[in-house]
C-alpha cells in the first residue's frame, strides 16, 4: 500500500504523528522551518516559559523532526524535513487508498441497490433495465 | 443537496488516533455487508491498480480475516485481524495487523450512522504502541490536543520545501 511506509517504522509513525498532533509544536516547526533558532527565541512569540518551550523541543527531537546542537550555550534547534516528508507521504498514501477505495465502494454499493453508478449518471444512460442484485 | 463525499481523515480529540469519515449512499446494512461479506469486499477495497488475491473473512468474536492486495510489479501488501466485536449494522471492532509491521498491532473500530438513506462510515484506528506511548507522555505532562489533526500538515509543506 505504502513505499514511503517502507522506510518509516510504525514506532517513528507513531511518534512524529503525536509529535505534530499539537499546534504549539507545529508552530515551533513553522518557525524552525525560516532557519534555526535558540529556544529563547522560539519561546519569545508564545506565552509560554523556555522550560515549557524545552519540553515541546523533546518531543519534536525524539520524533526525528529537529535536532539540536551540542553548543552549550545557545543549543540551537534545526529542522529535519526529511521526516517530515516522510510522514506526509505516508499520509498522502493512507488517503489515496481510501479515497480510491470508497469511490469503488460508491459504485458497488449503487449496483447492490440497483442503481446506476455515478458514472452512468454522469453520461446520462440511466436506464432502469440496469437493475440487477438487491441483496436485502 | 447532496452530501459531500468527501474523505476526511482528520485526528481524534482525545488520542492520537487516525480517524476517517465518509460518507455513502446506502442504508448502513447494506454498508455493514459491504465491509464484512467476501463477495462485497473485493469489489471495492483497495487501489484499482491492484489485485486482490486473498480475502478470507470468518465473521465472528474471535474470528479473523486477512486481505491481501497485490501490485502489478507482483509486490504483495497483506492485511490481517481478529473481530473483536461484531454489532450488525451499526458497530465493528477488529484488530489490524499490516503485515509489512507485523508487530504494530492496531485496534479498528467501524461505526456506520444512518441518516436519510445515507450513511456515514467512521473508522477509528488506534495504535497499540500509541497507547503505551500515551501513558508515557501523560507522565511528562505533556499536552496532546489534536483538534486540528493531520490537516495542517498541509500548511506545513509549503515552507518546508523552501526550507528543504
Amino acid at each position: 500500500m505504502a513505499t514511503a511506509t517502507a522506510r518509516l517504522s510504525a514506532d517513528d509513525l507513531d511518534a512524529t504523528f503525536a509529535a505534530l498532533a499539537d499546534r504549539t509544536r507545529r508552530a515551533l516547526i513553522a518557525k524552525l522551518a525560516r532557519g534555526e533558532a535558540s529556544v529563547l527565541e522560539l519561546a519569545e512569540p508564545h506565552d509560554m516559559s523556555q522550560p515549557a518551550i524545552s519540553k515541546h523541543l523533546k518531543v519534536l527531537e525524539r520524533a526525528g523532526l529537529i535536532t539540536r546542537s551540542r553548543d552549550a550555550q545557545r543549543r540551537p534547534c534545526r529542522l529535519e524535513p526529511r521526516r517530515l516528508k516522510l510522514v506526509a507521504e505516508w499520509i498522502a498514501t493512507y488517503r489515496e487508498y481510501w479515497e480510491e477505495s470508497y469511490a469503488r465502494l460508491d459504485d458497488a454499493l449503487q449496483e447492490l441497490q440497483g442503481q446506476p453508478t455515478q458514472k452512468e449518471k454522469s453520461h446520462g444512460t440511466v436506464t432502469k433495465t440496469r437493475s440487477h442484485r438487491r441483496p436485502r | 443537496m447532496a452530501p459531500s463525499r468527501k474523505l476526511e481523515v482528520i485526528a481524534a480529540p482525545d488520542k492520537p488516533t487516525i480517524v476517517t469519515r465518509r460518507t455513502v449512499d446506502a442504508p448502513r446494512a447494506l454498508v455493514f455487508d459491504a465491509w464484512t461479506k467476501p463477495e462485497y469486499i473485493k469489489r471495492w477495497l483497495g487501489p484499482r491498480n491492484m489485485e486482490m488475491v486473498v480475502c478470507d473473512v470468518d465473521l465472528r468474536v474471535g474470528g479473523g480475516y486477512r486481505f491481501v492486495h497485490r501490485a502489478s510489479d507482483g509486490q504483495e501488501f497483506g492485511f490481517h485481524g481478529t473481530y473483536r466485536e461484531i454489532s450488525r449494522p451499526d458497530r465493528l471492532v477488529s484488530t489490524y495487523v499490516f503485515e509489512m509491521f507485523p508487530d504494530a498491532e492496531a485496534i479498528e473500530t467501524l461505526v456506520l450512522e444512518e441518516r436519510d438513506g445515507q450513511t456515514t462510515v467512521i473508522t477509528t484506528t488506534v495504535h497499540k504502541t500509541m497507547q503505551n506511548r500515551d501513558g508515557h507522555l501523560a507522565n511528562g505532562a505533556m499536552e496532546v490536543g489534536m483538534n486540528e489533526g493531520y490537516a495542517r500538515l498541509d500548511e506545513l509543506l509549503p515552507q518546508l520545501r523552501r526550507a528543504a
